[in-house]
């Protein structure tokens, strides 16, 4: 029988899992798009070397699977004097295999932004960082949100290898739990509602910023009011 | 208009002077590969002219004003605006300018496009006062003020909180034209400004142009619009096939010129106008 009275019981246990879970996909993402985007940029400067060392890192990552990822840094980290913490280790694994997949994502959003956009800039006078963070990253957003938030979405869910190096997120507590009390059915079943929640949350905020950053296409002016307000203020 | 305080000019260009012609061209020539696609092109531009390129596709009246501000590289020969080398330094052999001298070169030369180029995400008043901020270093406030009334010198101001994706081209164009005069160049650009318009939507552009040019603006301009060049030009460059084939007053260029490109470019634009 379904005895979920067990899922109460546990209830604590489980919820401290499920915010160690969010901690680490957190911190995993953010790590993952600064390293991403810092990729991405590298790639953009023209040196062979450069560019074929960032290739390889990306092919790299992208062609081994998470897991044997995780394992080389906490299990093999040490013999190079990298001695980091199981959630530490979480955190930076989710982060580095992020990352590749980030950069990819970044470096389509570069190449789709308009060049005459960037030139206008340039023909005014400003700074590549100016353009970069005025003209460049306003555009990226809006060709690259879905894409962001479809990666972010996956994340959610390679957080549970992280139970693996003995990380206390949630499959790791749900593991405790069906191991004290043979509980099998409930433990799937409250994983499930706990992963489903995570990611339906994250596609939720994903439309949400979605709809922010595309709302000149949308809207008549940032007020949302219609051009006749506009003209009254003027 | 307001006036913002002018950069501290640099020795160089103080030696220059006044006496130096607003634009300088000699000897330019370019290739991209195999394809030479400016030859050997000399063209001077003085203060408040307005000197018009024409000439079929591909002959490379785009290319050349895109060298003029250093957007496209120019292989031989020098380019200089108000004295001063465009994109070069001046010792032998030359190397590039640094990104800070080619910005403060730019900084005095305005260019509009084909596309306009407005940046989606900004409202015209926003696209307008952007570079009075990341250039000029002005404050918010007054960046909006001076954008606003750069909005209103080209009939927008009721426009000022739209996106681009909002406005006409024509509008879209006016903006963008808005948006280089707020920066005060010596100097403005213009590459086929009114070509991605629709027809009903050309003449209130070269109407702004037209204030431009009698309010003494320099003026380089690319355009398929005889009627602009006829009328508004002081001077005229025929372009074909990279080199300058016939150059001079707009009369000299269209009833005097002799030269048989000329008359066939002419001819062709003639008989597509007439139907």
């Amino acid at each position: 029988m379904l005895d979920l009275s067990l899922l109460v019981q546990y209830g604590p246990a489980l919820l401290r899992g499920f915010g160690v879970t969010i901690l680490c996909w957190g911190a995993g993402c953010l790590i993952g798009m600064v390293l991403g985007f810092i990729l991405m940029l590298l790639r953009q400067i023209p040196v062979k070397p450069l560019r074929w060392v960032i290739r390889a890192y990306i092919e790299v990552i992208r062609g081994t699977p998470f897991l044997i990822q995780l394992f080389l840094l906490y299990s093999g980290g040490p013999s190079i004097g990298l001695r980091l913490e199981a959630t530490a280790a979480g955190i930076l694994g989710l982060g580095i295999y992020g990352s590749a997949y980030f950069a990819e994502i970044f470096r389509a959003g570069y190449q789709a932004v308009p060049k005459g956009q960037v030139e206008a800039a340039l023909s005014l006078g400003m700074s590549y960082g100016s353009i970069l963070r005025r003209v460049i990253v306003p555009a990226m957003l809006v060709s690259t949100i879905p894409s962001i938030v479809n990666m972010m979405a996956i994340l959610t869910k390679e957080t549970v290898v992280l139970s693996i190096i003995t990380v206390p997120e949630l499959m790791y507590e749900m593991q405790t739990m069906a191991a004290e009390t043979f509980a099998t059915f409930e433990t799937i079943v409250g994983m499930a509602l706990f992963y489903w929640l995570l990611v339906e949350v994250v596609s939720r905020l994903g439309r949400r910023l979605e709809a922010r950053v595309t709302r000149f296409l949308t809207h008549a002016s940032p007020q949302g009011s219609s051009t006749q307000t506009a003209t009254a203020r003027a | 208009m307001t006036t913002v305080s002018e950069t501290a000019t640099s020795p160089h260009s103080a030696m220059a002077g006044d006496a130096a012609p607003m634009v300088s061209i000699r000897g330019v020539s370019k290739s991209f590969g195999t394809n030479e696609v400016l030859r050997d092109i000399d063209l001077t531009v003085n203060k408040s002219e307005v000197v018009c390129l024409i000439g079929p596709s591909g002959s490379g009246k785009s290319t050349l004003l895109r060298c003029v501000n250093f957007l496209e590289v120019y292989d031989r020969g020098e380019i200089r605006i108000e004295g001063k080398l465009v994109g070069y330094t001046e010792e032998t052999p030359r190397r590039r300018l640094s990104n800070r001298d080619l910005r403060s070169l730019r900084r005095n030369v305005g260019m509009v496009f084909q596309q306009f180029n407005l940046w989606p995400h900004m409202t015209a008043l926003e696209n307008v006062a952007e570079a009075l901020v990341q250039v000029r270093g002005m404050d918010k406030a007054a960046a909006g003020a001076h954008a606003r009334r750069m909005l209103d010198r080209v009939g927008l101001a009721a426009k000022a909180d739209s996106y681009p994706a909002r406005l006409s081209g024509g509008q879209q164009q006016r903006v963008a034209i808005a948006r280089v005069i707020a920066m005060e160049p010596h100097l403005m650009l213009f590459d086929e400004p009114t070509s991605a318009l629709d027809p009903e939507l050309v003449g209130e552009v070269l109407q702004v142009m037209r204030d431009l040019a009698a309010d003494g603006m320099t003026m380089v301009v690319v355009t398929h619009e005889m009627g602009f060049a006829a009328n508004v030009a002081d001077k005229v460059a025929f372009l074909d096939h990279g080199r300058i084939a016939a150059f001079g007053t707009p009369r000299e260029v269209f009833h005097e010129s002799t030269e048989p490109r000329v008359q066939q470019f002419l001819q062709t634009y003639h008989e597509r106008n007439s139907f």
